[in-house]
C-alpha cells in the first residue's frame, strides 16, 4: 500500500470515515480542529451527516441520539471538551450505546495551553462522569497507529455496546507523518435491533434509557455493565514490548511519552544498559496482569509520563510492591525529550533503585531543580 | 324506549394508539396528561407512530416513554434537543419530537434549544410551561411568575433578586430557523381543542419539512401550587395567561392555509 503524508487530525477523521463512520458532531477547540474541519467538507460529500453543535455539550449529547438512533457516531475534542462531555458520557455509559471519542489531550488544568500533555488519564480512565462505568481508552503513539486504533475501535465498542476513547496528545494531532490508509468500509445499511431508528410496523418498540428509578434494578444495570467489562478486560488488552527479552529493567510509557521514551532506551541499549520499554496501548483497561508477571522478573519499573504521575498509580497497583517504582514527568504541556528520559536510566542503572517515601515526592524534588535550570 | 344494535354505533372516541392504556404516574389535575393525549392523538390522525422517535427529557415527563408507544430515548438534563438532532441526522425521513419542561427546556438547556431553532432543526418541540421544577417539588424556574411563591421564592419571585420570566416562545420566534411556534394553554376545554389544532400544525410543519416547530403549553401543577385542581385551572388562567399571551409566534407561509 502506497504511503502519504497525512496530518494527524486528518488522518484521524479519514480513518473514521474509512471505518463506515456515519455521523459525526463537534465543536472547534484546538489542537484538535483539524479533524472537524477535515470532516466538514468530507462527510457531507459522501452523503454522511456532519455537524458543528453549539458546544461540546450540544455535540456529545447529538453523538448520544445518533448513537441510540443506531449510527456508527462519533466526536472529537480536546481537554476542557472533554471535561464538557463527561455528563454524556455517563449518559451514554448508562444507556449502553456504541460511540466512539477521540481526545487530543492539552495542558491544564483548566484553560491550559494547546500544547501535547497527557493531563486527561485520570479523567478518562479512572471516571470523569459519574456512577459505574469503564470506557475502553485507547492510547496510540504514532499517526499510524491512531489510523490502526481509530478505525478498529468502532467494531470494539459495537461489539460490547460501549463508550470508546482514543485519547492522544496534541502532538499526534499537529504533526505529519508518512501513512498507509486503510480500505473503505461500506456504510451500515441495516439499523441494529436494539436502536431508536421507529418501528416502521415491522417489530416492537425500542426504548432506550439510562434511568433506573428502583436501586435493584439500577445495580442489575450495574452489574450488567461490570460483567461486560471483566470480558473487555479479558479480550481487549493491548500494548507493546521493546528489548524485554533480556531486561533487567523497564520504562513504562504510553502514547507520545511512551515514544520518546523509545528514543531513550534505544540509545541506553547502544550503551550496553540492560532497558526495555513495556508501552501500554490499552490504557482503560490497563494490562495489570502483564505488569504483574513483569513484576516477577525485573528489578524495576520506569514510569514516564507526560502528567503528574496518572499512571503510575495503576504501575503500582499492578505491581503489588514487588518491585521498586520509579517516576518521571513533565506536566503542563512540556515534553520530555529523549535526553532527560536518558539521563534518568544512566542514573537508575548506575545508583541503583529507591525504595524510601512515594516515586511521585521523589521526582519533584527533582522536577523543582530542573525547571529552575532550564 | 328503543333499543340499539351495537353494530349500528360509530366509534367516535376511544384511547389513541399511540399512547399506552397505563396509569401515569402524574398527579391528579396535572395537564400533563392531557398534554400527552393531544400528542398522541395527532400523531394517530397524522398515522405517524411508526414513523416516530421522542426524546424524553428531565422533569416530571421523564417517563414519558412509559405511556407513549413508539420508540422512545431519555436524554440528560436540557439536552434533549441536541439528542433529538443526533436522531434526525441520522434519520431525516424520520418524524422526532422532544417533550420538555420549562425547567428543562429554558433553563438548563438553553443553549440546546436555542441552537437546534436556530439551525431550523426539522423536529417538534412539546415545551411544558407550568411556572415551577414539578420533579423536584416546586422550585422557582426560568417561567415562574414575579411576586409567585415557590419552595425557592419562599416570599414570592423578587425580580430585584432573581430577575424576570423568560417568554420562550417569543425569544425562539425571533430565529429564521423557526418554522412554527406558538402558546397555547390546558386549562379548559376550548383551549385545549386549540391547543391540539397547534400541536397537530407543528407535526404538519416537520412534515412538510418547515423546519424547527414548538407548542408551548401552559400547563397547571395543583400539588406544587398548593390548589384544587379547579382552582389551579382559574390561577393558570388569571396569572399565566396576562404574563404569557396565547398566539401563533412564527407561522411559515406554507402552513398558513393548512385546514384540518
Amino acid at each position: 500500500m502506497s504511503r502519504e503524508l497525512w496530518k494527524g487530525n486528518e488522518a484521524i477523521a479519514e480513518a473514521a470515515v474509512r471505518a463506515g463512520l456515519q455521523a459525526y458532531f463537534g465543536y472547534p477547540i484546538t489542537p484538535q480542529t483539524e479533524a472537524l474541519e477535515y470532516l466538514s467538507w468530507r462527510l457531507p460529500e459522501l452523503g454522511r451527516a456532519f455537524l458543528q453543535a453549539e458546544s461540546e455539550l450540544g455535540a456529545i449529547n447529538m453523538v448520544y441520539g445518533a448513537a441510540c438512533a443506531g449510527a456508527r457516531t462519533m466526536t472529537t475534542t480536546s481537554s476542557p471538551g472533554t471535561s464538557l462531555m463527561m455528563e454524556g458520557l455517563s449518559y451514554i455509559a448508562g444507556t449502553e450505546v456504541p460511540m466512539v471519542l477521540v481526545d487530543v489531550v492539552r495542558g491544564g488544568p483548566g484553560l491550559g495551553n494547546i500544547a501535547p500533555a497527557q493531563g486527561d488519564y485520570n479523567q478518562i480512565v479512572h471516571g470523569g462522569g459519574h456512577g459505574d462505568y469503564h470506557p475502553i481508552v485507547l492510547a496510540p503513539a504514532s499517526i499510524q497507529e491512531t489510523i490502526n486504533t481509530v478505525y478498529e475501535i468502532f467494531d470494539i465498542v459495537e461489539k460490547y455496546r460501549t463508550i470508546g476513547i482514543v485519547m492522544v496528545d496534541g502532538s499526534i494531532g499537529q504533526m505529519m507523518e508518512p501513512v498507509a490508509l486503510p480500505a473503505m468500509k461500506e456504510v451500515r445499511k441495516v439499523w441494529p435491533s436494539w436502536a431508536a431508528s421507529a418501528t416502521e410496523g415491522k417489530r416492537e418498540r425500542n426504548v432506550l434509557t439510562s434511568i433506573y428509578l428502583d436501586p435493584k434494578q439500577e445495580e442489575i444495570t450495574n452489574l450488567r455493565l461490570m460483567k461486560t467489562w471483566q470480558e473487555i478486560e479479558k479480550n481487549e488488552i493491548r500494548y507493546k514490548e521493546y528489548f524485554m527479552e533480556d531486561a533487567k529493567f523497564a520504562v513504562v510509557g504510553f502514547g507520545s511519552a511512551g515514544r520518546v521514551a523509545l528514543s531513550a532506551v534505544r540509545a541506553a541499549r547502544a550503551e550496553g544498559i540492560p532497558v526495555g520499554l513495556f508501552r501500554p496501548i490499552s490504557v482503560s483497561p490497563f494490562p495489570k496482569k502483564q505488569i504483574f508477571d513483569l513484576a516477577q522478573r525485573l528489578e524495576g519499573f520506569f514510569v514516564v509520563e507526560m502528567n503528574s504521575g496518572m499512571m503510575l498509580d495503576d504501575v503500582l497497583l499492578a505491581s503489588q510492591g514487588r518491585i521498586p517504582v520509579e517516576f518521571y514527568g513533565r506536566m503542563g504541556g512540556v515534553m520530555p525529550f529523549p535526553d532527560e528520559i536518558l539521563r534518568e536510566i544512566r542514573l537508575l542503572h548506575a545508583d541503583g533503585w529507591k525504595n524510601e517515601g512515594h516515586p511521585r515526592d521523589r521526582w519533584l524534588a527533582k522536577l523543582e531543580t530542573i525547571v529552575k535550570e532550564e | 324506549m328503543t333499543t340499539m344494535n351495537v353494530e349500528d354505533m360509530q366509534v367516535i372516541y376511544q384511547h389513541p394508539t399511540s399512547l399506552l392504556d397505563i396509569h401515569t404516574h402524574y398527579c391528579p389535575g396535572c395537564t400533563h396528561g392531557v398534554a400527552h393525549r393531544l400528542v398522541a392523538e395527532v400523531i394517530d390522525e397524522m398515522n405517524l407512530r411508526d414513523q416516530c422517535i421522542g426524546v424524553a427529557s428531565v422533569g416530571c415527563s421523564v417517563f414519558a416513554y412509559n405511556y407513549f408507544d413508539f420508540d422512545f430515548i431519555q436524554s440528560p438534563h436540557g439536552r434533549a434537543p441536541a439528542m433529538a438532532t443526533g436522531v434526525k441526522r441520522v434519520h431525516p425521513g424520520k418524524i422526532v419530537l422532544t417533550y420538555q419542561g420549562d425547567g428543562d427546556m429554558i433553563s438548563i438547556g438553553t443553549g440546546e434549544i436555542t441552537h437546534a431553532a436556530a439551525r431550523g432543526e426539522n423536529i417538534t418541540v412539546i415545551f411544558i410551561n407550568n411556572a415551577n421544577y414539578g420533579m423536584t417539588g416546586g422550585q422557582m424556574a426560568p417561567t415562574t411568575l414575579p411576586g409567585q411563591k415557590t419552595t425557592s421564592s419562599p416570599k414570592g419571585r423578587d425580580v430585584e433578586q432573581a430577575g424576570y420570566p423568560i417568554r420562550a416562545s417569543e425569544m425562539l420566534a425571533t430565529l429564521d430557523g423557526a418554522g412554527y411556534i406558538a402558546r397555547r394553554s390546558l386549562h379548559d376545554p376550548k383551549n385545549i381543542r386549540l391547543a391540539k389544532k397547534a400541536i397537530r400544525t407543528a407535526f404538519e410543519a416537520q412534515v412538510r419539512g418547515l423546519g424547527f416547530s414548538m407548542v408551548e403549553l401552559l400547563s397547571t401543577c395543583p400539588t406544587n401550587w398548593h390548589l384544587a385542581p379547579a382552582a389551579a385551572g382559574k390561577w393558570l388562567e388569571e396569572n399565566m395567561l396576562p404574563y404569557f399571551p396565547l398566539g401563533d409566534y412564527k407561522v411559515h407561509t406554507a402552513l398558513k392555509d393548512l385546514k384540518f
